[in-house]
C-alpha cells in the first residue's frame, strides 16, 4: 500500500501560556512512499518525525494537509479503521497478559462478522509468532523476556491483523548495541517476508542507512531530502544532511571559490570552474582523503588511530569548522605518527560544497 | 571472623535506639495486653487477680454490648469498604478523564481528608439531627418529596446505621480518590494508544488494561479500608456522642475504650480480651485479602 502525504502540517499551541505563538512540528510535508518499502524517517530529536508517524497512524490529527493510503483519503479515518500496525518505542506490551494474549489482543476486539473463533485466533497467533520467532515463549509474561524478544512480540501484535502499513517508533532505541544490530536485520527480514509497507522513525542515521529502502531526512519539521540511503549519502541536498549522515561525521570547513578553484585556507585544493567566486561551506567525507606528499591539502598531524581494517588520521587545518579533521585511510598507507605535517589530495566525489547563505549544495 | 563480629555488634548498636523504642512502646504493651487478657477477676484498685484463664474472653463474647458492637462493626465494614472503594474508583476515573478544572475538582474531593472529624460530625448533625426547632436538612428534603421525617440520630437502628455508613464512606473516600487518581495517572499513555489503534472498546480498555494496571493499589485500599473500618470509633463519637452503648451504635474499639475509661471503666482485662478478638478478626481478614490478591496477581 503506498502512502502519500500532501502538504501535511501540524502545529501545536506553544507551551508558554503567555505567548500565542504556535510551534510548527511538521511543516508542509509532501511526499510519496511507494508500496512495499521499508522507509526510515530520520532526523535529530524534536524534528517532528514522531509527530509525522502519529499523524499517519491517526493518533494525531494534522492541522492541515491530507494523508492517502493508496488512493483512499484516510485523513479523517479513525486509527482502528486505517489498517495500520504500530509498534511503540517502549513496546507497550500489557504486562499482566502472556505473550499469546498480548498477540491476540487486537483480534479479540473484533466484533460482528469479523469475530474469530478461538482456534482461528490461536492459529493466527502461532503463524505470526513463528514469523517473528517467538513461538517458544507464548506462555511467558513480557517481564520474563529480553528487550529484543519484547520487541518481536510488539511487532507480532502489530502484524496480526495484517495491516496495510506497519509503523515503528524508534524500534531499536531501547536495545543494547549488540541486540540493535541483530534486531534491525530482523526487522528487515520480517518486512521483506510480509511485504508490508513499513515506516520507522529513528534518530540514528546508521540504523536508517543500514536497513531502509528509502530514507526521509527531516529537520525542524521540514523535509530535507528523500532518497536511497547511498544516494542521500553521496549527494546530500544541503549542509545539514551532509553533516547528519555518516560515521565518522563529514569534516566541515569554510572555503572560498576563486578564479575557478576551491581554496580552503591558503590551500588551493580542487578545481571548481562551474562556480563563480564566492564563499562556501565545504564538507569532505573521511574517506575522501588520500595521503599524497605532493597533495595540495596540508594539515597538521595530531594522531594516528589504528582500527584494524583501516586507520583513522586525526589532524587540524586552519579552515576547519570542527575541532579536528578525521580521515579514514587504508591500513597499508598508514603514515608515520611522528610526522608534524601531512598532505592530502582529495577525491572530488567525496567533497561537497554548500552555499553559505542557503546551505544548499552547489555543484562544482 | 573477629572483625565480622565487631561489625555485627556495631550494627546492633545502631539499631539499639529504635529497638528500645519499639520494645517499650510496641512489644511491651502488646505482651501486657496478652497478660491482662488472661488475668481473671483483675481488680483495678488493688491490682490483684485470682488466676489465669480464658474467663475474660468468655465474658466479653457473652456481653450483649460487645455483641452489639461486633455487629455494628461488621455491618460498617461490609457496607462501607466496597461502596467507598467502588465509588472512589468511579470518581477517580471521571476525574482522570476530565481536562478543564481538573486540579480544582481534585482539591474539592480531597478536602474532607484534611477536615477535622468532629467538625465534619457537626455538619452531619445539621444535616440529620432532629431538634425542637428543625428536623434537619435531610428531613426537610424527605418531606418536600412527600415522605415523613425520620430521626436519624436518635431514631430507629437502620436510620442511625445509614447515617453512620454515609458518614464513614464520605470520610474515607478522599484518600482513596487521591491514591487511585495517582495510580491512574501512572498508567503509561502508550497502553491506551495501543488499545485505540487496535480498536478496543472503552469498557474492555477499562476491564483489560486499566483495572489490572491499578489493581495493586485497589488491593492496598481494600486491605487498609478493612483495617480502618474495623478500628472505627471516632466517627461514631462525632455523630452519636460518647455514650455509644446507649445509642446502640458502639463499635469494638468503642467497647474497648468504654471498658478502660468509660462509665463502666476500670476493666482492663475485658478491654484486652476484646482488643485481642479484634486483632484476630483483622488479622484473619487481612490474610484472606492478601491470599486473594496474590492469587489474582498470578492469574
Amino acid at each position: 500500500m503506498k502512502v502519500v502525504l500532501k502538504n501535511l502540517t501540524k502545529k501545536f499551541p506553544s507551551r508558554d501560556k503567555k505567548s500565542k505563538a504556535e510551534v510548527t512540528a511538521v511543516d508542509n510535508f509532501d511526499f510519496e512512499i511507494p508500496s512495499g518499502m521499508l522507509i526510515g524517517l530520520l532526523g535529530p530529536s524534536g524534528c517532528g518525525k514522531s509527530t509525522t508517524l502519529n499523524m499517519i497512524s491517526g493518533l494525531e490529527a494534522p492541522t492541515s494537509g491530507r494523508i492517502f493510503f493508496g488512493d483512499e483519503d484516510v485523513t479523517d479515518v479513525a486509527p482502528e479503521n486505517r489498517g495500520i500496525g504500530l509498534v511503540f518505542q517502549n513496546y507497550a506490551l500489557y504486562p499482566h497478559l502472556t505473550v499469546h494474549d498480548n498477540i491476540i489482543f487486537p483480534l479479540q476486539n473484533l466484533r460482528g462478522k469479523d469475530k474469530l473463533s478461538k482456534e482461528e485466533m490461536d492459529k493466527r497467533a502461532l503463524e505470526v509468532a513463528k514469523l517473528v520467532q517467538i513461538e517458544d515463549y507464548m506462555e511467558r509474561k513480557p517481564s520474563e523476556l529480553s528487550g529484543g524478544q519484547q520487541q518481536r512480540v510488539a511487532i507480532a501484535r502489530a502484524l496480526i491483523k495484517t495491516p496495510l502499513v506497519l509503523l515503528l517508533d524508534e524500534p531499536l532505541s531501547n536495545l543494547d548495541a549488540r541486540l540493535r544490530l541483530q534486531t534491525r536485520e530482523e526487522i528487515k527480514r520480517i518486512q521483506q517476508k510480509t511485504g508490508v509497507t513499513t515506516i520507522f522513525v529513528t534518530h540514528d542515521q546508521e540504523e536508517a542507512m543500514s536497513i531502509s529502502d528509502l530514507i526521509v531526512v527531516m529537520k525542524d519539521g521540514k523535509l530535507q531530502q528523500i532518497g536511497k540511503p547511498q544516494s542521500v549519502y553521496d549527494e546530500p541536498a544541503n549542509f545539514f544532511v551532509a553533516k547528519f549522515l555518516g560515521t565518522p561525521a563529514i569534516n566541515t570547513f569554510e572555503g572560498e571559490v576563486k578564479d575557478g578553484f576551491l581554496y580552503i585556507g591558503k590551500d588551493k585544493v580542487l578545481k571548481a570552474d562551474r562556480l563563480s567566486d564566492r564563499k562556501v561551506f565545504v564538507g569532505i567525507r573521511p574517506e575522501g582523503f588520500v595521503i599524497d606528499e605532493k597533495g595540495p591539502f596540508k594539515c597538521e598531524l595530531k594522531a594516528v588511530e589504528v582500527m584494524g581494517r583501516d586507520t583513522s588520521v586525526v589532524s587540524t587545518h586552519e579552515g576547519m569548522l570542527s575541532s579536528s579533521i578525521r580521515s579514514i585511510i587504508a591500513s597499508e598507507d598508514r603514515p608515520d605518527a611522528n610526522l608534524k605535517e601531512i598532505s592530502f589530495s582529495l577525491k572530488p566525489s567525496k567533497v561537497h560544497l554548500f552555499d553559505k547563505e542557503t546551505e544548499e549544495r552547489l555543484l562544482f | 571472623m573477629k572483625k565480622l563480629k565487631l561489625k555485627q555488634l556495631k550494627g546492633w548498636l545502631y539499631l539499639l535506639p529504635a529497638l528500645l523504642f519499639l520494645g517499650f512502646f510496641m512489644v511491651y504493651p502488646l505482651a501486657d495486653v496478652l497478660v491482662y487478657s488472661a488475668e481473671e477477676g483483675y481488680n483495678f484498685a488493688s491490682q490483684s487477680f485470682f488466676g489465669y484463664g480464658l474467663y475474660n474472653f468468655k465474658y466479653v463474647l457473652r456481653d450483649p454490648f460487645f455483641l452489639q458492637a461486633l455487629k455494628n462493626t461488621f455491618i460498617i465494614v461490609i457496607i462501607t469498604v466496597p461502596i467507598s472503594t467502588g465509588l472512589a474508583l468511579l470518581i477517580s476515573l471521571k476525574l482522570h478523564s476530565i481536562k478543564p478544572l481538573k486540579e480544582a475538582f481534585q482539591t474539592i474531593y480531597f478536602l474532607p481528608y484534611v477536615t477535622n472529624t468532629l467538625a465534619v460530625g457537626l455538619v452531619f448533625m445539621i444535616l440529620f439531627k432532629k431538634t425542637a426547632y428543625s428536623d434537619g436538612l435531610i428531613n426537610l428534603l424527605i418531606k418536600a418529596f412527600g415522605g415523613s421525617a425520620v430521626d436519624f440520630i436518635d431514631g430507629p437502628y437502620w436510620a442511625k446505621l445509614f447515617v453512620m455508613c454515609f458518614y464513614t464512606i464520605w470520610v474515607v473516600m478522599p484518600f482513596k480518590i487521591l491514591i487511585l487518581t495517582s495510580a491512574l495517572a501512572g498508567v503509561n499513555e502508550d497502553y491506551y494508544k495501543a488499545a485505540r489503534i487496535d480498536g478496543t472498546r472503552k469498557f474492555r480498555i477499562f476491564y483489560k488494561i486499566t483495572l489490572p494496571m491499578i489493581s495493586p493499589m485497589i488491593f492496598y485500599l481494600i486491605i487498609t479500608g478493612f483495617i480502618g473500618a474495623f478500628k472505627a470509633y471516632s466517627d461514631e463519637v462525632a455523630i452519636f456522642g460518647t455514650n455509644l452503648n446507649a445509642a446502640g451504635m458502639n463499635t469494638i474499639v468503642g467497647y474497648v475504650y468504654d471498658m478502660l475509661y468509660g462509665n463502666s471503666g476500670g476493666y482492663p482485662s475485658y478491654a484486652s480480651a476484646a482488643s485481642l478478638i479484634l486483632f484476630a478478626i483483622v488479622f484473619t481478614i487481612t490474610v484472606i485479602n492478601l491470599l486473594i490478591s496474590k492469587g489474582n496477581a498470578r492469574a
